[in-house]
């Protein structure tokens, strides 16, 4: 299992949990779990979302790997100057 | 409105146009000269990106019109090399990294290779406020003025 | 063969101050921007843009204008579909307003003629009958009850129930117990904040030059900071393949996140296509600064408790930006970024996003974090004036590290923080004298940095020398940098190596030029694709000798065995390899493609010092130092270019620049002499401290270093004329009027 953060506005929309606990070894099996567990947060998985593994920022990239001691964080897509 | 016949010599060149008469130096010079080296940032004067030198005095040729240059004597930073040797300020711009982006860097260059030629030996000061005309969004103007000031030594020792 | 995984130490190329491969361009007037272009059979295009700060279009009658003899086109949204997409229609929307105008200059239709006085001439015969609506500019008056609703629906699941309809997104992050927090400090302050919209200021203004033809193929010229970008959007607005349109970026003449989307390309597009001629459009300064991207504008709340010791017991902050009339992320931004330099126990961060009749926000360097960490800052340094600490001990007490639980969730890796912070209390600077009037300030400076989708293609020519096609526009100088970390990994001179910026046709998609990511990803996959053209050259040379390729290394610039096992063979230089490239299995390239991660983030610190004139108000900065990690600096010159420009258009925000909006919701300074951006003269030297604490996510530890410059500065400036003046200043800019009165008011 996987112990994913969620940042405080999705917080809300999946129950007020925290931290959303998945079976998944990729950043996609993240999304596709999260989307399962908690179908209010499709719409902003489907917007677009970063996420940080280990502290290092994807801002895309399904198949970055997840380990069960990975520290995974879900924050929004972000874009530069 | 009557277009207008323009004699006028542009880097040593002699040259010729027809322009309506509200056309400005800039356009005559980019649209019917050849010569894009003079940007057009603003176009009211404010950002020296469009700056030559006619008739010895620093110009923002925005707000020059194209009819004022006949009988007149202009220089662009296209003037400003000899052959395949570049001026002593192109060198220390490129050798100091004076430029990012370069749009504003024809102007300016225009604009201190008229000043080192009225003071061969300016202050930092009076570098600033001699290009306080030309804005440069990209450098801080740091490197600028140190490459003005390393151009203009080599100058007086040359 | 093997490459070294670990950080490389020794650097040859890399580190150097070489000369840029477009500076005699630059320097000679030959370098081609986006207006510099002119083709056959060119058609001017120019566009009508809104008188109104909020109206409805009732009807747009073009008939008169099409009359005129000359022009051949005009164009208005009805002549490109309506995109499902939410952001592609608002991108679309932007370009060319559908059913109603959002802010004064928003484009309402567009025209092509023969030449720029027809076009003129053109615009003032368009008939738009309009109904005005309320409007509203300030981004506190848009969320209160009663506000013009500027757009509906456009809340997104995050709002809560009875928000303002402007109120479009809520982004929430932090942990820990703020009550519990705020419990165990000695002294606690809150201050409310407010900074103006900025523009990017790039002295370049918009321009492009686009060729439709019958056969549905077409080619645009343009300004941009990504032609992939361009090409997506413009496409799909046309509802065009891909494949038929390419993109060429120009030169350009600045961007800092303002050439990261479309503005006059879709139209100059469909005005081609219509009139069947290729039609350039040139923006003036004045529909730069009225429909171009300022940043957001912003009103903060922030609350910090502190002991007495100076250490930060809880942290909360309230951010409300405004980013034009659009849904806008870029709050999100702040939020996260706005405490990114503490490690905190408690902290949050609330961002709202909220719709205004100002024109749709842009990219500006570190979008979203000046203005949030302006205000954080400003209370840091309120707590150490008030409880006497020093504020970079403060700062260094507090500094986030390695393995802290960032402001905004993930835990940091390797950080230059502490070390920057260091170096800024040894400097000379941080204990020089000040006299009468004058304040010392600093402020810590935070970017996340980006990776992303990159591709390169590096091939190497018959003489043995080397060609890189790269697809990112270069903006600060990133074509030398690129050969330089070609010319490190080859072995062979900077000389040897040409880098070009290739149109959308010659690669696969690559982002824009954003985020501080192009030295960091396009260098790195660089080094990958001289790593996959060394592989080639090992095995040629490997073939010519009849040994295993595992059995040839590469070193400078020449294949060698590894060992005496492998043979007696002499080195096998790249020229060799090159030359007979065709006899021993034909051309050698290598080429890499990444959505490279890893960036790393970046921190800076900044000491200022101003003096305020007590009579008038009027601000001299007097000296002006940023330190900054940069990870390996590959060009140092260039790196201090970022470091020196960013710091000032930080100081412009802080002193000068702003939208000032009348009451008839217009701009009222659009144009460099009211829009005042920093001249030479206003300024000191800027100097430079660049630490180089290698980021573990790039071979040769490159981090970005483009945007956190700009973040600093203006915290750094209102701390040094809050101590200056005797009195907290709290609202950007701070220009004469508004510090004088600040010192009237103090008596």
């Amino acid at each position: 299992m996987v112990q994913v953060l969620l940042t405080g506005s999705m917080r809300a929309l999946a129950g007020g949990q925290e931290v959303v606990e998945l079976e998944a070894s990729t950043f996609k099996e993240v999304m596709d779990g999260l989307r399962a567990a908690h179908p209010a947060l499709a719409p902003v998985i489907d917007r677009g979302v970063s996420l940080a593994v280990d502290g290092l920022i994807y801002r895309n990239s399904w198949f970055t790997e997840v380990k069960p001691d990975s520290e995974v964080v879900v924050m929004p897509y972000m874009k530069g100057g | 409105m009557k277009n207008i016949h323009v004699s006028t010599k542009v880097n040593g060149d002699e040259m010729e146009f027809i322009c309506p008469p509200d056309e400005t130096l800039l356009d005559a010079l980019r649209g019917r000269m050849g010569l894009s080296g003079a940007k057009e940032g603003c176009g009211t004067g404010d950002c020296g990106a469009c700056t030559v030198v006619m008739n010895g005095r620093v110009v923002a040729s925005c707000l020059v019109l194209g009819a004022e240059a006949d009988g007149a004597e202009i220089t662009t930073v296209e003037g400003m090399s000899t052959g395949d040797k570049l001026h002593p300020l192109q060198q220390s711009f490129i050798d100091n990294a004076a430029l990012q982006c370069g749009i504003c860097t024809p102007g300016i260059l225009v604009a201190a290779q008229n000043l080192l030629e009225r003071n061969p030996d300016p202050s930092e000061t009076e570098i600033r406020y001699w290009l306080a005309g030309n804005l440069c969004r990209c450098t801080g103007y740091d490197k600028i003025i140190k490459a003005v000031q390393i151009a203009a030594a080599e100058m007086r020792g040359a | 063969m093997n490459f070294i995984s670990k950080t490389k130490a020794d650097f040859k190329v890399v580190g150097t101050r070489v000369p840029r491969p477009d500076g005699v361009d630059k320097v000679t007037g030959r370098a081609m921007y986006g207006a510099d272009i002119t083709v056959p059979s060119m058609l001017t295009g120019l566009v009508l843009r809104s008188p109104h700060a909020h109206a409805t279009i009732d009807k747009i009658d073009a008939s008169k204008a099409l009359a005129l003899p000359g022009v051949k086109a005009v164009v208005t949204s009805a002549d490109l579909g309506v995109p499902e997409d939410d952001y592609l229609r608002d991108v679309q929307d932007n370009c060319l307003a559908r059913g109603k105008v959002l802010y004064h200059g928003h484009a309402v239709a567009g025209v092509a003629a023969i030449d720029m006085a027809t076009a003129k001439a053109a615009l003032k015969l368009i008939e738009v009958s309009y109904t005005p609506l309320p409007h509203v500019t300030d981004v506190d008056a848009a969320m209160a009850e009663g506000a013009p609703v500027v757009q509906e629906g456009r809340a997104d699941e995050s709002v809560p129930e009875g928000s303002h309809p402007n109120v479009t997104t809520l982004q929430e992050f932090g942990h820990g117990d703020l009550d519990a927090g705020f419990a165990k400090a000695d002294k606690i302050i809150s201050r409310s904040f407010k900074t103006a919209a900025t523009h990017q200021g790039y002295i370049e203004p918009h321009a492009c030059l686009a060729s439709v033809g019958t056969d549905g193929k077409a080619d645009l010229w343009c300004c941009t900071q990504g032609q992939f970008f361009v090409r997506e959007m413009c496409a799909a607005m046309m509802g065009m393949a891909a494949s038929q349109l390419r993109v060429t970026a120009s030169e350009i003449g600045g961007g800092f996140g303002g050439k990261t989307t479309v503005f006059i390309e879709p139209v100059a597009l469909a005005l081609s296509r219509k009139s069947g001629r290729p039609v350039k459009i040139v923006m003036t300064r004045e529909e730069v600064f009225r429909a171009t991207g300022p940043t957001c504008s912003s009103s903060i709340d922030v609350k910090i408790g502190m002991t007495n010791d100076g250490r930060i017991t809880a942290a909360d902050a309230q951010l409300r930006y405004q980013g034009g009339a659009f849904p806008c992320e870029t709050v999100g931004m702040g939020a996260q970024s706005a405490f990114a330099a503490y490690d905190l126990d408690a902290v949050r961060t609330q961002g709202w996003n909220v719709l205004t009749n100002r024109p749709k926000e842009a990219a500006y360097r570190a979008p979203g974090a000046p203005m949030a960490i302006f205000a954080v800052e400003s209370v840091v340094d309120e707590l150490c004036q008030e409880l006497s600490l020093d504020p970079l001990q403060v700062r260094l007490i507090n500094a986030a590290d390695a393995g802290t639980k960032s402001s905004y969730g993930p835990t940091f890796d390797q950080i230059g923080l502490k070390a920057t912070l260091q170096a800024a209390v040894e400097h000379e600077h941080y204990r020089a004298p000040l006299g009468e009037n004058q304040g010392r300030g600093i402020s810590c400076g935070f970017w996340f940095n980006f990776g992303g989708n990159t591709c390169v293609s590096l091939n190497l020519n018959s003489d043995g020398t080397v060609g890189i096609t790269e697809g990112n526009p270069d903006i600060g100088g990133s074509r030398a940098s690129i050969s330089m970390m070609a010319a490190e990994e080859l072995g062979i001179p900077y000389e040897k190596v040409r880098t070009i910026v290739a149109d959308t046709n010659s690669l696969g998609h690559n982002d824009v030029t954003d985020g501080s990511r192009v030295t960091f990803a396009v260098g790195l996959a660089t080094i990958e694709a001289a790593r996959d053209a060394i592989r080639v050259m090992c095995e040629r040379a490997a073939k010519v000798w009849g040994i295993d390729p595992d059995a040839v290394i590469w070193e400078d610039g020449c294949a060698k065995p590894s060992g005496h096992n492998a043979g007696a063979f002499d080195p096998m230089s790249i020229e060799e390899i090159a030359a007979s490239a065709s006899d021993t299995g034909g051309p050698i390239a290598g080429h890499y493609e990444v959505n490279a991660e890893g960036a790393g983030v970046s921190f800076g610190v900044h000491i200022a010092d101003l003096e305020v004139d007590p009579e008038t108000g009027h601000t001299k900065v007097l000296r002006y130092t940023v330190f900054q990690d940069a990870g390996k600096a590959v060009h140092p010159d260039y790196v201090e270019g970022q470091m020196q420009g960013g710091a000032v258009q930080g100081i412009g925000w802080a002193l000068n620049e702003e939208y000032i909006y009348g009451e008839d919701g217009r701009l009222e300074n659009a144009g460099f002499l009211d829009y005042r951006v920093p001249v030479a003269s206003d300024l000191p030297s800027i100097d430079t401290v660049i630490l180089e604490i290698p980021n573990p996510g790039h071979p040769y530890g490159v981090r970005g270093v483009g945007e956190t410059p700009i973040v600093p500065p203006l915290a750094a400036l209102a701390n040094a004329a809050s101590r200056a003046i005797g009195v907290r200043m709290s609202e950007l800019p701070m220009s004469p009027p508004k510090l004088l009165a600040a010192i009237t008011a103090k008596g």
